[in-house]
């Protein structure tokens, strides 16, 4: 029988994948976007999974809101990548250096 | 093992795979295409723990929507993909050891006796005809009427953002002002000139010539 750890680890396993990604991909910006889509799903996973186990929906509000804002940020990472891209010609993270920080 | 065991253990091997290869592949496409795999896997998933709508939401929403836009985004920007790799498996042996790190603590305390998840078993069996569109739609519109209409506020700002950013004049547009042209007024157009009417001469030289010949 299924129980919540099962689902809690898959979500464990699913951050950590998606944090080798932003270890790995520290070059390219769109594969960094991806990552962190990634983990909001993997924290969707524990919200949804203790939400089905406490009989509660407000954990699916929850993820509601979560898929929302996430929405949003994506389109806006990816505004801000286009216009990146047509100033510099590039999507490098290290290329990123014009604020000299 | 039950039916829904074997989904989810199927699901969830197809979901780590695709996970790895959104992290891992080459090509920028190939990791949209599979962060697609991932999330209609989720979905799945989703629909295991009876969250029916926030299954069709993620389809719906996140296949359907942002990672059309993502594709988009990858198709349209003429990437290196070279150089973006440079030495991408350097950092792989940190990165594999604080990843699974990461894991073996959350196991840890997932698997304490304090947590006691083991405690936690799933309600009553809801009844067929139930509705998790319905408890939703009623939870949104009484108790998280605010933060519903906050996360719609959320999205017209970063609609809003996503097109003021972009937006760009252009040097090579043929675009006309419309109220300009409306407010042009004939005299700025159209200029009468008078012209004196003259008589054209007549050239008596060549009509000599033609006589001669």
């Amino acid at each position: 029988m299924l129980s919540l750890t099962h689902f809690l680890v898959l979500a464990g396993i699913l951050f950590a994948i998606s944090v080798l990604g932003i270890f790995l991909n520290r070059k390219n910006l769109i594969i960094l976007l991806m990552a962190i889509e990634l983990m909001l799903l993997a924290v969707n996973y524990n919200f949804i999974a203790f939400s089905h186990y406490l009989s509660d929906t407000a954990g699916q509000i929850f993820v509601f809101f979560i898929l929302t804002v996430a929405a949003a940020e994506s389109a806006i990472g990816l505004a801000i990548l286009v216009v990146l891209f047509r100033k510099l010609d590039s999507i490098n993270v290290e290329d990123l250096g014009s604020l000299k920080g | 093992m039950s039916f829904q065991a074997v989904v989810f253990y199927v699901l969830s091997l197809i979901l780590i795979v695709a996970a790895f290869r959104v992290v891992t592949a080459k090509n920028p496409v190939h990791a949209a295409l599979y962060l697609v795999l991932a999330f209609f896997t989720a979905s799945g998933h989703w629909l295991l723990l009876q969250a029916e709508f926030l299954a069709i939401a993620l389809v719906l929403v996140y296949v359907g929507a942002v990672m059309v836009l993502f594709l988009f985004v990858v198709m349209m920007l003429d990437i290196n993909i070279e150089k973006l790799r440079e030495g991408f498996w350097q950092n792989f042996p940190l990165a594999g050891t604080v990843a699974l790190v990461m894991v073996a603590e959350m196991l840890l305390i997932l698997s304490s006796p304090e947590a006691n998840l083991a405690g936690f078993q799933a309600g009553p069996a809801v009844a067929a005809d139930a509705s998790n569109v319905r408890e939703l739609g009623r939870q949104l519109y009484t108790v998280y009427l605010l933060p519903f209409e906050a996360a719609a506020v959320v999205l017209l700002v970063a609609m809003v953002a996503a097109i003021g950013i972009t937006m760009r004049k252009r040097a090579d547009s043929k675009y006309i002002n419309p109220a300009e042209q409306v407010r042009v007024r004939r005299n700025d157009r159209v200029r009468v000139v008078q012209v004196q009417a003259v008589k054209p001469e007549v050239d008596t030289a060549s009509d000599t010539n033609e006589q001669q010949a």
